[in-house]
């Protein structure tokens, strides 16, 4: 392992486990002041447990911490703070009844004798929002933000900490589209530029293969290799995160669809949509591609009867009339949100009882259930201590799974994916992939929302873009290329 | 315009407002009266203390069922203190002290042990009750007031203070303290954020411990101070006092437009809230309803007051 002369952050022997979960096993990382270390690992190799200690969430069971060369220990978040270090964590999330300056200052409000000093509240969060979020209003209500303006409020809160030494980003980008991205990208290199050490963990390899400098792999709770991005492939990368070398996706035979099970015409919501029509028929993939904001959850929550339709028809095969969650269900439609934490999952329950809350008998039999649990465990890959553990303790990505297998328990024929691959590694990225493709195959309908444009160029059949509400023309992935998406999504095209 | 309706406090004051008016046409004899609304006036302001305090916890994401019972506590202890020799302030100061000690053991055992308020203030009322009755003997402890009756005296007495008793005065001054101490200051801002979301604002390195138990400490000074206001109405100690009190304070709270699962209240709100309870109290005599109709009519405005706020809030999404 390359030795760091005088690193910023300093790391030896850090155990961490939780009940009889490994989570961290002699874990040794450097970091030099300027440079962007990426951590990468799969879903449950520690990851986020590695900088819950580091910004003072957790402690160590065991090893040492030195920033700067002086021993970093912190007891609270509070004490990683003043010692200088930022993180903005997986799973984002703000205090909906204050404002998003409020949010962007928490915990370090300017104040004086305690009187919070409203104006430099209004200065300070503007000028962090203005890095990462120029169209966010300081003064908006933060109740109505969607996932990835929280996000964005996250990455300005900790952007808005002026003694910064170490910065911590937790998958900043899993909820994010290609020019937030590119905005954090433009930040991130700017701080390093002034010595600020930064730790980039996300699944994205692309991604990591433009910003970072140096890379750090755990396995399982162990560090497994880490060196220079530069001169490392990808494909050396992946094969240290999962042990294995996964062959590179062949793009598939064109599949030609059946009869239309979901269509709709000039379809409406509230606000967003604005005008959406389309065609999803039996056995494809239809991909749906546009930026943060475009009314792409809407409409996935309005074909499922979450939100109102004011204009427009949407049917079921032939069937029309009023959405509710609880009738698309019965006509085999499902939906899996984009927001596991707040609408995907049921937290404090098991996975086991995750899996089946959708289609409960009337009589629930525990045994049953478990197993049925089980048989989903293992098709789909979930790093689990078992069916009863609470989802709460799984790691990001796997929760992502459970919120996945719901929907194959219930066996819909027309599944609504909202970001489904958001927060999963490479490895159960494929995973996924797989199973929507074998969902196609068995001549299930699928509707892909992804804001990651080359998951959709893979998975898709056919791609239809969303511009500020409107809903272009689905067409064939064969005549398009990323870059086409791109211009399409920002409106340019 | 649009800003005013969506004040939290808007709602319930037009409430107050409409209810006066209603009144004022059943028993235009009576109820509209300077003297009568005075002594609305005063009987609210037992419950508006207990309100003030009431609204910080359930902002903070907490709930505090001790309220009665450390109301009758601080009467028995009050008529004790005065009995035992103290003067008028050293008693009013020792209930007040009392409330806040009991706010701190609450507190305590919800940040220490983190164990629900609910589960806590739920075994603190109980106990506090016993406590009360125990240090009274069962029975109501007589003792000279020593001028501490004039708190609650209405004006024209001897030393008539300005118009309305002192002890509104107090009400109203505490009000617009805690007012703007949620609104301005940092610990105060804190209390929203822990309600709002108590592992992010842990995150974020705010004091979540402190905070909790800084307002709970508040809410059982507050209530020590409402219990002193007690004592100056009864004059006497009495450990059955202000049973359910509680519960009254809660629905006044919850009418001013707080949330039971954190992050929403108003202190503007929970006073109106607790005016319009007593302007069904009153105004139910005066028309001469009996018992249960006035019961029945508290229920449904509680009802109708969250319908109303709930639309408001769903309005507020959309807009
Ligand atoms: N609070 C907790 N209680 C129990 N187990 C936990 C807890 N937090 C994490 N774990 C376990 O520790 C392991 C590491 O989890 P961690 O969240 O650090 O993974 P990660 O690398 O961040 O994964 P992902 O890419 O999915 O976010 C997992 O097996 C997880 O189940
Ligand atoms: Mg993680």
């Amino acid at each position: 392992m390359a030795e760091v002369a005088d690193p910023r952050l300093e790391i030896r022997g850090l155990e961490k486990s939780f009940g009889g979960t490994r989570a961290l096993s002699a874990v040794d990382l450097s970091i030099a002041p300027g440079e962007v270390h990426a951590l990468l690992g799969e879903n449950g190799a520690g990851k986020s447990t590695l900088t819950r200690i580091v910004s003072g969430v957790f402690a160590a069971d065991a090893g040492s911490m030195r920033l700067d060369g002086k021993p970093h220990a912190p007891r609270s978040p509070a004490e990683a703070r003043r010692a200088g270090i930022a993180i903005v964590h997986q799973e984002p999330a703000i205090c909906p009844h204050l404002s998003v300056a409020e949010n962007v200052v928490l915990g370090a409000e300017p104040a004086r004798f305690g009187w919070v000093d409203r104006a430099r509240v209004r200065a300070e969060a503007g000028r962090a929002l203005a890095l990462v979020a120029p169209e966010l209003s300081p003064d908006a209500a933060s109740s109505s933000l969607g996932p990835a303006e929280v996000q964005l409020v996250t990455l300005a809160r900790a952007l808005a900490q002026t003694d910064c030494r170490l910065l911590i980003l937790d998958e900043p980008t899993a909820s994010l589209a290609a020019p937030e991205v590119e905005r954090l990208f433009e930040v991130v290199r700017r701080l390093a530029s002034t010595g600020i050490a930064i730790v980039y963990i996300s699944h994205f390899l692309e991604e990591v293969e433009r910003i970072a400098d140096r890379f750090s792999v755990l396995c399982d709770g162990r560090q497994v290799g880490s060196g220079a991005i530069a001169g490392t492939p990808a494909t050396r990368l992946v094969e240290l995160m999962t042990g294995q070398t996964l062959e590179a996706r062949r793009r598939r035979e064109p599949r030609t669809g059946g009869e239309v099970v979901l269509s709709a015409r000039d379809l409406a919501g509230t606000r967003l949509p604005v005008s959406a029509s389309f065609e999803l028929r039996k056995g494809e993939v239809l991909g749906i591609a546009g930026l943060v904001g475009s009314g792409r959850t809407e409409l996935l929550r309005a074909i499922f009867g979450l939100d109102r339709v004011t204009r427009g028809e949407l049917r079921v095969r032939a069937e029309l009339g009023p959405a509710s969650p609880g009738r698309r269900l019965a006509q085999g439609v499902g939906l899996s949100s984009e927001d596991r934490k707040r609408e995907g999952l049921a937290e404090a329950l098991s996975v086991a009882e995750n899996l089946t809350l959708s289609k409960l008998p009337a009589w629930v039999r525990p045994a049953r259930q478990a197993s049925a649990a089980r048989r989903l465990i293992e098709r789909l890959g979930i790093k689990t201590a078992g069916p009863d553990q609470p989802v709460r303790a799984l790691s990001g990505g796997n929760q992502q799974k459970v919120a996945l297998g719901r929907l194959l328990h219930h066996e819909v024929d027309v599944a609504l994916l909202d970001e489904p691959t958001r927060g999963i590694d490479v490895k159960s990225r494929a995973d996924v992939y797989a199973i929507i493709d074998e969902l196609a195959s068995q001549g299930k309908a699928v509707l892909v929302v992804s804001s990651h444009f080359p998951e959709l160029l893979a998975i898709c059949d056919r791609i239809a873009v969303m511009h500020r509400g409107r809903l272009a023309a689905a067409t064939p992935v064969a005549e398009l290329t990323e870059h086409r998406l791109m211009l399409d999504a920002a409106g340019v095209g | 315009m649009k800003k005013l309706w969506r004040a939290p406090w808007f709602g319930p004051l037009c409430a107050v407002l409409a209810v006066y008016v209603l009144f004022a046409l059943l028993a235009p004899d009576t109820f509209p009266r300077t003297a009568n609304v005075l002594t609305m006036a005063r009987q609210t302001v037992i419950v508006s203390l207990a309100a003030i305090g009431m609204t910080l916890v359930m902002i903070q994401g907490g709930i505090d069922l001790s309220v009665g019972s450390t109301v009758a506590l601080t009467t028995v202890i009050v008529a004790r203190a005065l009995d035992g020799g103290s003067g008028p302030w050293a008693a009013a100061a020792s209930g007040v002290a009392l409330g806040a000690c009991v706010g701190a053991i609450n507190g305590l055992l919800v940040t220490g042990l983190c164990l629900l308020p609910f589960i806590v203030t739920l075994g603190s009322m109980s106990a506090l009750r016993g406590a009360a009755k125990g240090l009274a003997n069962e029975q109501k402890v007589d003792a000279d007031p020593k001028g501490l009756d004039s708190l609650m005296a209405l004006p024209g007495g001897a030393q008539g203070g300005f118009l309305l008793p002192t002890g509104v005065w107090v009400a109203l001054a505490l009000a617009v303290v805690f007012a703007i101490f949620l609104a301005y200051t940092r610990p105060g801002r804190h209390v929203v954020a822990v309600g709002s979301n108590l592992e992010t604002a842990r995150l974020c390195g705010v004091p979540v411990g402190r905070i909790t138990l800084m307002v709970y400490v508040i809410a059982g000074g507050l209530a020590g101070l409402a219990g002193v206001m007690e004592f100056s109405t009864l004059t006497v100690g009495d450990p059955t006092d202000s049973i359910g009190l509680e519960l009254e304070v809660i629905a006044a709270v919850v009418i001013g437009g707080a949330s039971l699962s954190g992050g929403r209240g108003s202190i503007a709100g929970a006073l109106c809230g607790a005016l319009l309870l007593t302007e069904i109290k009153t105004g139910s005599t005066h028309v001469g309803l009996p018992n249960w109709v006035q019961e029945i009519l508290t229920g449904a405005i509680i009802l109708v007051a969250m319908a109303l706020d709930q639309w408001r809030e769903r309005g507020k999404g959309a807009g």
